[in-house]
């Protein structure tokens, strides 16, 4: 939009101290601010004893250039100058009238959210606390829907269970893969630099064999599968909150958790164990590509080796800590999109925090495995 | 400075309109002129929304033209497109208010956009827009702490920030009860007296539309076009065909069974 100058104020004539002002052109939004600062000027240069102002040759007046007018009457009011428009037309009359002036000078109901460091501190404190408070009140309502599903099998909708199995599941099946097979493929380059230095190329196929199943297999599974899912679950339901059809559900009579939740949680404890043992096997690929390729093992020897480190026990504890893990991520990303109040922005961050927590509780779980396994 | 001129300021011609398969509107053909208050009214699904957002670009044509100001926007390049979407304003059903931000930021999002004005002064046009729409010392308050019909209200203020020429509001008194609705509409009626803004209005609503039109056209979803167009009083005492009759008379007996 243009920004200049399309009005002309010609001062007409002064007499006994009245100042005649002639406005002529198109006064708009986009010159407010000239014809502020021009009027503004004018009115301190001339100090008249009187103000008339003539509007006969206004081409074009909007709501903005109105505006412009009743503060200039406004300005010379408040400086006790008597003031007055002359020749007023009919359109520039009632475009003056849409002009609410007590809106003007209102204050906001609301003042401007300000807070000092003490009520930011205050208020982080009390977010986390409520936060807390809020996820392990949802653990308990998840609980105890899991627990009623196990006893009312027929009261899950499994049909949702596939679906959601699907896209947990299956369609993180080239994602989880890709990522694994470079993971064991990086591994296995990394290791042999320093173990062919003194020989020991074969036990590069141990390395990998034990790093994927133990730990990296369920840890890289589990952050992707947040990435995807946890993230997925968290938008879909925060906006089903903004669409009111969470409240529809509770209206209705049903539990939003074993309705919404349930479905999601069972479907990540089913997929997120078979996506590890994906990204082992996998990882496993990517570690026997070097290995063959660049350690001159044979594809057998490195299967062997790595068969003889891998226990049963071992891959059933990757299960385990994916089943948790599963637990952890979806049922983070439903209670994140149950918290959103609001519009997008809202879903936004609770898509945001449900990865992150997510995440975060991945790390802390594992680490808690860790000394229980040692010590199991 | 002419109120209700003959000058057309809209064009639509053979507008076709389709949603895959579905065709949604044929052949569609209307003028909107400068200064009036121009209701695009039917039944639910008969594509008032649908000819709307057509109207202002948001959806691609089948075929046909829509004209504003002498610029075909269906052929329109994007400098053009900015030109026109300068001087149209369009206010949403839902308000269309950004959830993030204050109103008098949603307000003030074109003023900063498009002008050079001091903050200052967007501040104190902001609060005049606000006042204009009752909205007055609302400024701080975010969408979601608004009601259905303030919410409509600012995005009425937002979409007038400013002062387009053309300003389309797609069902102003959905969701509202009578008496925010009747208010709605003389705002409406206020700001075309006012500013002489020329209004294109989707609704459905029998009350609004004697209220506020002063001509509209009545689509229907089966003739995928228009069945009628004139002034509503006219066409409801006058109108021969059975489906103009049918949506009026029905409309009416549930009004008085309303009001009884």
């Amino acid at each position: 939009m243009d920004t200049e100058k399309t009005y002309t104020i010609h001062v007409q004539g002064q007499r006994a101290g009245e100042v005649f002002l002639s406005l002529s052109g198109r006064i708009e939004v986009g010159n407010l601010h000239l014809f502020v600062s021009e009027t503004d000027a004018l009115i301190d240069q001339m100090a008249p004893g009187k103000l008339l102002v003539n509007l006969s040759n206004l081409e074009y007046l909007d709501s903005a250039g109105a505006l412009g007018l009743l503060q200039l009457e406004d300005r010379a009011r408040a400086k006790s100058i008597p003031f007055q428009f002359n020749n007023v037309s009919e359109r520039a009359t009632r475009i003056m009238s849409l002009v609410n002036r007590k809106a003007l000078a209102m204050k906001p109901l609301a003042g401007e959210k300000k807070s000092n460091i003490i009520e930011q501190i205050g208020n982080g404190s009390l977010k986390i606390f409520n936060d807390f408070v809020s996820v392990i009140t949802f653990l308990g309502d998840l609980l105890t829907a899991l627990l009623y599903s196990f006893m009312h099998p027929r009261s899950v909708r499994w049909e949702d269970l596939l679906f959601y199995l699907k896209r947990a599941g299956v369609e993180g099946l080239p994602i989880v893969g890709l990522i694994s097979f470079l993971l064991g493929l990086i591994i296995a380059f990394m290791s042999s630099l320093q173990l062919r230095q003194f020989g020991a190329n074969i036990y590069v196929a141990s390395l990998v064999g034990v790093a994927m199943v133990s730990e990296l297999g369920p840890i890289m599974t589990a952050i992707i599968v947040a990435g995807r899912t946890g993230s997925a679950f968290a938008a879909e339901i925060g906006t089903m909150k903004v669409n009111e059809e969470v409240d529809a559900l509770v209206a209705m009579g049903f539990d939003p958790t074993h309705f919404l939740a349930v479905p999601k949680v069972l479907a990540a404890m089913v997929a997120v164990p078979i996506l590890t043992l994906y990204s082992d096997f996998f990882g496993i690929g990517g570690g026997l590509v070097v290995g063959v390729l660049g350690l001159d093992l044979t594809v057998y020897t490195y299967i062997q080796e790595t068969m003889s480190v891998i226990s049963v026990t071992s891959i059933c504890k990757g299960l385990l800590k994916s089943a948790v893990f599963a637990v952890l991520i979806s049922g983070i990303g439903c209670q994140r999109g149950f918290q959103v109040r609001g519009g997008a922005e809202a879903v936004g961050s609770a898509t945001t925090s449900a990865v992150v927590a997510a995440i975060f509780l991945i790390i802390v779980t594992d680490s808690a495995f860790a000394i229980l396994f040692t010590y199991i | 400075m002419e109120r209700l001129g003959r000058k057309p300021i809209i064009v639509v011609e053979n507008l076709t309109a389709r949603f895959g398969s579905d065709t949604i509107l044929q052949n569609v053909n209307f003028e909107v002129y400068e200064g009036e208050i121009f209701v695009i009214l039917g039944g639910s699904g008969c594509g008032k929304s649908t000819l709307m957002k057509h109207m202002i670009g948001l959806y691609e044509t089948e075929s046909g033209k829509v004209v504003i100001q002498g610029i075909d926007m269906t052929k329109a390049d994007e400098r053009q497109l900015k030109q026109i979407r300068l001087d149209i304003g369009v206010a949403f059903q839902s308000g269309g208010l950004f959830g993030s931000m204050t109103l008098a930021e949603n307000v003030a999002l074109p003023l900063q956009e498009y002008t050079d004005l001091s903050p200052e002064t967007i501040n104190l046009v902001v609060k005049m827009k606000l006042g204009m729409v009752n909205l007055a010392g609302y400024e701080n308050h975010l969408p979601e702490e608004l009601s259905g019909g303030m919410k409509k209200r600012a995005g009425l203020a937002r979409a007038m920030a400013l002062d387009p020429t053309v300003l389309f509001f797609d069902e102003p008194s959905a969701g509202l009860d009578p008496i925010t609705s009747a208010e709605l509409d003389s705002l409406i009626k206020s700001i075309r007296a006012g500013i002489g803004t020329t209004m294109v209005i989707v609704t459905h609503e029998l009350q609004s539309i004697f209220n506020i039109a002063d001509r509209i056209i009545m689509l229907d979803k089966e003739a995928k076009g228009i069945i009628a167009e004139g002034d509503p009083r006219w066409l409801k005492d006058n109108s021969t065909d059975p489906r103009v009759k049918a949506f009026f008379n029905r409309k009416v007996l549930e009004q008085e069974r309303q009001e009884t």
